[in-house]
């Protein structure tokens, strides 16, 4: 299961609740240890993988990790460098040297400007959360067409599915390019009705992702873009 | 505190004017998650207190000069509706509000691990949309549930609950009556699970064994909210609609 429940042992805590005791446990992400137990920091699901106790939060707010792929806007320009916001608590910092094209000082704003949106990838975060980003990458491009869709990040996993089923039934259905951006972003690129169709298919990947009738619901929505297709 | 003393506050029969124990709280209701653009929020009404919290962040702290390098500042911001009780209040900051925000602040500072998130900013936003004594605890639970709701991790939720003391006799959550005419209040804020205390505050003269004993009550209140508070978020989500 995407979300890690995939059984009867699956519980929510809440911030300060003990979990269990620590007893040669490793403590994940989402808890902490006091007095030797593990006790959760966050809401969320209990998880237990290779003898490491975390808890998979409920809600989350982005952090950046070195090698994200990330759909950001451009929020700032200055001479030789974009500020972009990515949707995490600070704005990635894009310089000329690290843009897929050749960029003369104060020539910036003529390749990227205020609200354009791109694909980039983290290069570097600092223990002050300083985000540097890179746009040297196969497929990192400035994104000039369709839509981007903001999700909540801990729903991505629903999103993707197991080994990307969903994602990959999502593109084969609306016939869109997708790309999914570890900080929540998505962006859609396709015809109206297929955007349109993929917008609704993420709101039910979001709510429904989890649930053991996602797979009905799903076929469900797949039938409307087709009768519209068909008519 | 008006302490006037001529107020009878007890009936004959040992009970309180609106028919509670000594050692019994208003009644508590919690929802979370109430307002879809925050991160996080909540919404408790205690009594006839209704207190809403919104969380937003943790975001970039602005203006810099606040920002500190190792940690997360949380800003609260405390406001009374000026319809929450029956004389209007003035909009805008006051004194008592300035006051609640920070004792607030230090409390949630207390328990959030600030330390994650270095020159950050988290925003609390307490609005008091009734009152009838006892908001800034009404408040402090609401904050709790929001950060909890927003993903915000943080050592233990703090459970905001108060006691006082009304004809000599000490006395669970004093409600509006209690606490004009009553001798002493004693809010404070617990950490359910670890019995920690993150903020106690205390107007009016308690002696030692009634503080222990208003302390006993708070304590006993804190459990039985901290459940309706975990209740609150489990139903949010434990439906699995999240």
């Amino acid at each position: 299961m995407s979300q890690g429940r995939s059984g009867a042992e699956q519980r929510l805590v809440t911030p300060g609740m003990a979990i269990g005791p620590l007893s040669g446990m490793r403590v994940g992400s989402g808890a902490v240890t006091h007095n030797g137990e593990i006790i959760a920091t966050k809401l969320g699901w209990v998880r237990e993988f290779n003898g490491t106790i975390s808890v998979d939060p409920i809600s989350s707010p982005y952090l950046p990790r070195s090698g994200d792929l990330v759909i950001g806007t451009v929020a700032e320009v200055r001479n030789n460098l974009w500020f972009m916001d990515i949707n995490g608590s600070f704005q990635g910092l894009l310089p000329m040297s690290l843009a897929p094209w050749k960029v003369e000082f104060g020539q910036a704003r003529q390749h990227m400007n205020v609200g354009d949106s791109a694909l980039a990838r983290v290069q570097e975060v600092d223990e002050c959360h300083n985000v540097v980003l890179t746009m040297k990458g196969i497929g990192l491009r400035r994104l000039s067409q369709g839509a981007v869709i903001e999700v909540p990040v801990n729903h991505l996993d629903r999103i993707r599915g197991d080994n990307n089923n969903n994602l990959d039934r999502m593109k084969d259905v609306s016939d869109c390019r997708i790309i999914v951006g570890e900080n929540g972003r998505v962006w859609v690129d396709g015809s109206d009705d297929g955007i349109a169709w993929a917008r609704e298919a993420l709101r039910i990947a979001k709510e429904h992702g989890h649930k053991d009738n996602f797979k009905s619901i799903m076929e469900q929505h797949e039938k409307k873009l087709t009768k519209k297709g068909d008519a | 505190m008006g302490g006037y003393g001529d107020v009878q506050l007890l009936r004959d029969d040992g009970l309180r004017l609106d028919g509670r124990k000594l050692d019994e709280s208003r009644p508590v209701t919690i929802e979370a998650g109430i307002l879809p653009a925050a991160d996080g929020s909540a919404m408790v009404t205690h009594g006839l207190n209704v207190a809403v919290a919104a969380v937003y962040g943790p975001m970039e702290a602005h203006p810099r000069k606040i920002q500190r390098q190792d940690r997360a500042v949380i800003d609260v911001r405390y406001n009374m509706a000026p319809f929450s009780t029956s004389d209007r209040i003035r909009p805008g900051f006051n004194r008592r509000s300035r006051e609640i925000s920070k004792v607030t602040a230090e409390a949630l500072e207390s328990v959030v691990l600030v330390e994650r998130f270095p020159r950050s900013k988290i925003r609390v936003e307490i609005e008091i949309l009734a009152a009838e004594a006892g908001t800034r605890c009404a408040g402090i639970t609401a904050a709790s549930v929001a950060l909890a709701d927003a993903g915000i991790p943080m050592r233990d939720m703090i459970v905001g609950v108060a006691s006082g003391k009304i004809e000599d006799t000490v006395v669970l959550d004093l409600d509006k009556a209690e606490d004009n005419y009553g001798q002493a209040d004693l809010p404070a804020g617990i950490l359910p699970n670890t019995g920690e205390i993150a903020f106690l505050q205390m107007d009016g003269d308690l002696s030692p064994e009634e503080f222990d004993l208003a302390m006993e009550y708070n304590f006993k209140a804190a459990k039985e909210i901290h459940e309706i508070m975990v209740d609150a978020l489990k139903a949010r989500y434990d439906g699995g609609d999240s």
